[in-house]
């Protein structure tokens, strides 16, 4: 606002001071308002492509998707029992794949919750100013390690040495009692590629996200209400579950959305350790698919339109599922910060 | 907590019920955190011992072997790397600075909330998703797969995170800085660029450190766009060029128009290769890329965390 004062006062000025004919360079300058009419060109122009860049990148993948939009329908999503992937045929249904993404981020969202709620509080109310900032350095660096890392290291140590002992165990004790066979089935492969592995592994890779997060929260409510529980005589446990959890849960329930997000959106370190068979039924120590890996896998090999289109359907629906998630987390974490403006 | 107090009475049993929970909950949070640590230590400490069996000169300086063959290096994909880094950082950072102050001039504007909750998406969009949408308009069109369409995908991945960053960094300036500047006279472009951008400088750098790191790891939306090649070497290409007399753009055609190799990806076609030696470069792939990554991290949280306590006191 303050800028538009400054170029209504050059022509006045100038022209005050009889100056009728001044310089070209001077009246370019003057017509450019000194180099603001570009520079305010390229504010818009460049905020203007990232829009576009959003909406090209949902046009893309809704057009690249017709062909097998109108092809299977609905069909391509729902539950079916039996769903085929079958390139050959060029039949496609993406339920096992969505059912990978939606077995694996749940069973790593039910590990990792308590795990990163345990770590945000501990950072935000007992960590020592001392330890707090390498600690809290220290669960940051689980997040910035490469997701090929995290996939090499699940190969060759993770998988062998945790995930094959855990499922042989889960396959002889659960796995065939009814019911709970249905998830426990067995027998993993020796080499322990499963929903199970790559359910672990994002574990480890949301708990950073979570953490991180849910801290942010803690730490945002007002001392006030620690300090009125804690004069009430609560003790700091009974502050924290009492009191700044309640306060904070939608925000932590952000967090935990947020973490949905990224563990169904992960792609490398799952297509390394889940095996990427499609249609291998419900348990949990088999082999299996998520949408993300199943792109990563098989977009390359794709020969016919409709398994390119079949597969770009799938990006669409991670695309989709992954924008509300980042909405809803936004919209609760924002509202932690709301009520604590409002008191 | 005055806990020791407590300790000399003879407390009755909720009391002391309350403070055995409290310390038994408290603990387990700290336990928690101990637990958390134990994954990195493991792949920090495991990745650093097997890589380090391989490291020498060679692995930087060579291309690789033919497969099941010892020795040879993959300095294709460190040069691909670099070179893909490099162009994303030269497209996203100007970018990304004129957005932050476009948010900073008009925060409540329609194309300001717009353009937020745009950059929201765009940093929550899998980048698996990216790496398609990088397929369809920079490879299909153009018939190959090159460095060129990499760089700009990993480009759209920092793109979010240094917008938000100098955004914050925009937003912490003192606003009297800016009056200040304009006050004297000086057009807004030149206040945004040499008072407020300077201002604001050390934390927009942290923030594009962490975006670099974050570009450097991601392997998804290479997978469709640079590809990967065994071949890929800018110092022959560049003496190549030069011995033949080539101009400058002939030369960069030749380095940005190629299909491309890079860390990550290498890192993702060996471990799945059954040669031993390839397994065996893998993870020595992954140490460097961990080591920069890593580095890249901890330094940019570092300095930043040492300037804000300069500025404080």
């Amino acid at each position: 606002m303050q800028r538009s004062k400054g170029s209504t006062i050059t022509p006045m000025l100038s022209s005050q001071l009889g100056n009728r004919n001044p310089s070209w360079r001077a009246r370019m300058g003057r017509w450019l308002q000194h180099g603001d009419r570009i520079w305010r060109t390229a504010l818009l122009v460049a905020s203007l492509l990232t829009v576009l860049l959003v909406l090209m990148i949902a046009w893309e993948i809704w057009t690249g998707s017709t062909l097998s939009r109108h092809e299977f329908g609905w069909n391509f999503l729902l539950p079916w029992v039996e769903s085929v992937w079958n390139p050959a045929l060029d039949r496609f249904q993406a339920w096992p794949a969505i059912y990978g993404s939606l077995i694996t981020s749940l069973i790593a969202l039910a590990l990792a919750v308590p795990f990163s709620v345990a770590i945000a509080i501990f950072l935000s109310e007992l960590a020592p100013p001392v330890l707090r900032t390498p600690l809290n350095t220290m669960v940051e660096m689980l997040a910035a390690v490469p997701s090929v890392v995290y996939g090499l290291w699940g190969i060759y140590v993770f998988l062998p040495v945790v995930v094959t002992p855990i499922g042989r165990v889960l396959a002889a004790s659960v796995g065939s009692v009814p019911g709970l066979s249905l998830l426990f089935a067995g027998p993993m492969p020796v080499s322990g590629t499963s929903r199970l592995a790559a359910a672990l592994i994002l574990t480890f890779m949301v708990t950073p996200t979570i953490a991180s997060v849910s801290r942010e929260v803690l730490q945002a409510i007002p001392r006030s209400q620690r300090e009125a529980s804690l004069a009430l005589g609560a003790t700091p446990w009974e502050t924290v579950w009492k009191v700044l959890l309640p306060y904070g849960l939608s925000g932590i329930l952000g967090a935990v959305i947020l973490g949905f997000g990224r563990a169904i959106g992960e792609t490398m370190a799952v297509t390394m350790v889940i095996g990427n068979v499609s249609g291998s039924g419900y348990s949990v120590l088999r082999p299996g698919y998520t949408m993300a890996s199943i792109i990563a896998n098989e977009f390359a090999e794709a020969v016919s339109d409709m398994h390119t289109s079949a597969l770009i359907e799938i990006a669409l629906i991670l695309f989709v599922v992954t924008i509300i998630l980042n909405v809803i987390a936004r919209w609760l974490v924002a509202s932690v910060n709301r009520k604590t403006m409002g008191s | 907590m005055p806990q020791d107090l407590f300790a000399q009475i003879d407390l009755p049993r909720v009391y002391r019920r309350r403070r055995f929970l409290n310390d038994v909950a408290l603990s387990l949070t700290g336990v928690a955190v101990a637990l958390a640590v134990i994954p990195l230590v493991w792949i920090v400490v495991y990745v650093f011992l097997k890589g380090m069996q391989n490291i020498n000169l060679d692995f930087f300086i060579h291309l690789p072997q033919a497969m099941g063959t010892t020795g040879g290096g993959v300095t294709n994909a460190i040069q691909g790397s670099i070179v893909m880094v490099l162009v994303a950082v030269v497209v996203a950072i100007p970018i990304a600075l004129l957005v932050a102050f476009y948010l900073l001039f008009h925060p409540q504007t329609l194309l300001g909330q717009i353009l937020r909750f745009s950059t929201d998406l765009l940093a929550g969009v899998p980048s698996i998703v990216i790496g398609l949408f990088g397929y369809a308009i920079l490879v299909v069109p153009f018939k190959h797969f090159s460095a060129l369409a990499g760089g700009l995908v990993l480009a759209m991945i920092m793109l979010p995170i240094v917008i938000r960053s100098a955004e914050e960094m925009l937003k912490l300036v003192p606003k009297e800085l800016r009056e200040g500047a304009l006050a004297l006279g000086a057009p807004e472009w030149k206040t945004s660029l040499s008072v407020v951008l300077v201002a604001a400088l050390e934390g927009i750098v942290t923030g594009v450190m962490l975006a670099i790191a974050r570009a450097t790891g991601e392997t998804a939306p290479l997978l469709f766009t640079a590809l990967g090649n065994e071949h890929y070497n800018v110092v022959a290409y560049v003496r190549q060029g030069i011995s033949q007399h080539q101009s400058i753009f002939q030369i960069l055609h030749k380095i940005l128009a190629e299909p491309t190799d890079a860390l990550p990806l290498t890192l993702w076609k060996y471990a799945q290769q059954p040669y031993p030696e390839r397994v065996a470069q893998s993870w020595t792939v992954a140490l460097v890329l961990m080591f920069f990554v890593l580095a890249l991290n901890i330094g940019a949280r570092s300095w930043l965390a040492r300037k804000r306590r300069q500025t404080r006191g």
